[in-house]
């Protein structure tokens, strides 16, 4: 259980402008500007759950995880997982939490990765037979076979990441925190990392909080999302919820064939309108509360020679730029 | 070993260490020559002066000699300015939040890496330069200890003061959290301390008045009491006294250490998105 309430953390940031005398009067006067990195943060998550943390670059959510993790100490307010308070209570909070910075490395970067493996072992004193059965698993799960043998610095970084998430898992903690953790990966490896992250909540019940920017992640793994921006929680709920609010949009891409009339140059009925337009090609958006597909379609097709057409319906990413945009962050 | 479950993980950090440490097989081979270059350097300019004016010396020449040899031998152990970059780098580009999820002491963990490397490198190096040093002709040769008192006193001092060294180092890689960049503080700490510790020229050479501050200071406990120890320079309650000093620098400058950390990962971010 995580309970967060009224969580404040500010940073100081030395600012100046570039050039030669700008950066020596700044010796003598420096300008300081406030960030307000955490405002005000509260929030609440139960056990077994998987949680998508999103916003923008600079938007809180590394802030927000280092705070739960027990490496930054907020301001003010209140934290506490399953009893303790993580920058307080740190060497006790951390044995039962993993951590995954997907900008980082764990993994010492010049021996085989059996050899970090074993060091967590160590370090978070794991039973040898335990140790044996999840490395089994873990391998098997995540196809690490002779990876393991393998020093770090020549793994590929699909490679790596699939290690890394392995050596956060060693001590089976209740809780795990990702960063960032499909970041640069190809979409063969993001999808094994997915798929990997959704059995380790299903079947050993791990709470699963997630930061990404990729919003296949989101809809992959998450039900529920936590939107930051600016240091404050702007949307807290359900990720379908979210999308049946918004999902009265549909796109509508006609492709025909080249020199014909386009359809937008014709008049457009109440309800559609153009998104964009070139050669052979032209984009519409509809709102069906307003007009069927069914309807869009035979307006927009009637007469042309269409060589091909798509109706999609507005896409995560294009949720969460709209709510960006309503939300001006 | 100890088999503490308290302790296994920083036995392992030692170990992983220790065994990277000691690849370095070509670094070490190198780094004796250079040594003996050095040590035999350091004797022919105290034989010229030694030969000016034999009583204006502080020490008799075999005392010398043995003091240059284990300066020599064992200067991977106790130099100051062999500091350890993965941590200065894991501070800069914050990296040391890995470090901070562990349930781990930071401070012991850091401490235990820099015993590693350092015992790492001078088990590789010392037993060459020591073996010629005592078959070299009398007074450049390393003669035996003055008595088998003195030598597990100067085995249980060099223990000691390595931990000093490494309490000492501990500072400035702490100190880094607060400035960022660690060359100045790197520099000027390790610059000023190399001489002040006697690894330029033994302590009782340098003038009457600093010596004296020295002799008290941090630096007069490290890698300069053992060797003066071993040639029977330093005996009886003097030696004890100094003992007693050592043992009092390393609880300090650990105990300062740890409350620095302490105020340091309070107040301190750690670096990067």
């Amino acid at each position: 259980m995580i309970e967060v309430s009224h969580l404040h953390k500010t940073f100081r940031v030395a600012r100046r402008n570039a050039g030669i005398g700008e950066a020596v009067r700044a010796l003598f006067r420096r300008e300081y500007t406030e960030i307000h990195a955490l405002d005000d943060i509260s929030f609440r998550i139960a056990d077994g759950e998987m949680v998508g943390y999103i916003g923008p670059n600079g938007a809180g959510k590394s802030s927000s995880i280092k705070v739960m993790s027990g490496i930054l100490t907020p301001d003010s307010g209140s934290c506490v997982i399953d009893g303790c308070v993580p920058w307080r209570d740190r060497r006790a909070h951390v044995a039962n939490i993993g951590v995954v910075f997907g900008q980082r490395s764990q993994l010492w970067w010049d021996v085989p990765v059996i050899d970090s493996f074993d060091l967590i072992r160590d370090i978070y004193r794991v039973a040898e037979h335990q140790y044996h059965t999840d490395l089994d698993e873990l391998c098997d799960l995540l196809d690490l076979g002779e990876i393991l043998r393998t020093p770090t610095r020549q793994l590929s970084l699909g490679q790596r990441m699939r290690c890394e998430i392995a050596a956060s898992l060693i001590h089976r903690p209740r809780i795990i925190f990702l960063d960032e953790p499909t970041i640069g990966l190809d979409a063969v490896s993001k999808l094994a990392v997915r798929e990997f992250i959704r059995r380790i909540n299903r079947e050993r019940g791990t709470t699963v909080i997630l930061t990404t920017h990729d919003m296949q992640d989101i809809e992959a793994l998450t039900e529920r999302i936590i939107l930051i921006g600016r240091g404050k929680i702007l949307l807290d709920g359900a990720l379908d919820a979210l999308k049946a609010k918004h999902s009265a949009l549909r796109r509508i891409t006609v492709r025909f064939a080249p020199g014909t009339p386009s359809p937008a140059a014709r008049p457009l009925p109440d309800g559609i309108t153009l998104l964009s337009a070139d050669e052979g090609r032209a984009e519409f958006g509809v709102d069906t509360a307003r007009l069927s597909v069914s309807a869009a379609i035979e307006c927009l097709t009637r007469d042309i020679d269409v060589r091909d057409l798509a109706v999609t319906g507005q896409s995560t990413e294009e949720l969460v730029v709209s709510l960006y945009e309503e939300f001006r962050i | 070993m100890i088999r503490s479950p308290r302790l296994r993980p920083y036995i392992s950090f030692f170990r992983l260490r220790f065994l990277g440490g000691m690849q370095y097989r070509v670094a070490a081979f190198a780094g004796i020559l250079t040594q003996f270059a050095w040590g035999a350097m350091n004797l022919l300019l105290y034989t010229a002066f030694y030969e000016a004016d034999p009583t204006a010396f502080p020490m008799g020449f075999e005392q010398i000699s043995a003091y240059v040899w284990f300066n020599q031998a064992f200067l991977t152990m106790f130099m100051l300015w062999f500091l350890d970059a993965d941590i200065f780098a894991a501070i800069r580009d914050g990296n040391v939040a890995y470090e901070l999820v562990r349930p781990l002491d930071l401070y012991r963990m850091w401490f235990v890496k820099n015993l590693a490397t350092r015992t790492a490198k001078v088990v590789l190096r010392c037993l060459p330069i020591l073996v010629v040093a005592v078959f070299l002709p009398a007074p450049y040769g390393l003669t035996l200890p003055v008595s088998l008192g003195a030598f597990l006193l100067f085995l249980l001092t060099m223990m000691l003061a390595l931990v000093l060294v490494v309490a000492f180092c501990m500072l400035i890689y702490i100190v880094t959290f607060y400035t960022m960049n660690p060359l100045g503080v790197r520099i000027i700490a390790t610059s000023m301390g190399e001489f002040l510790c006697g690894a330029l020229i033994p302590i009782p050479f340098m003038p009457d008045g600093l010596r004296r501050v020295v002799e008290l200071s941090p630096f007069g406990a490290m890698q300069n009491l053992p060797f003066r120890i071993y040639s029977g320079h330093l005996s009886g309650a003097e030696m004890w006294w100094r003992i007693l000093l050592q043992v009092f620098w390393i609880a300090a400058l650990i105990l300062f250490g740890r409350l620095l950390m302490a105020h340091a990962l309070r107040r301190v971010a750690v670096q990067g998105g």
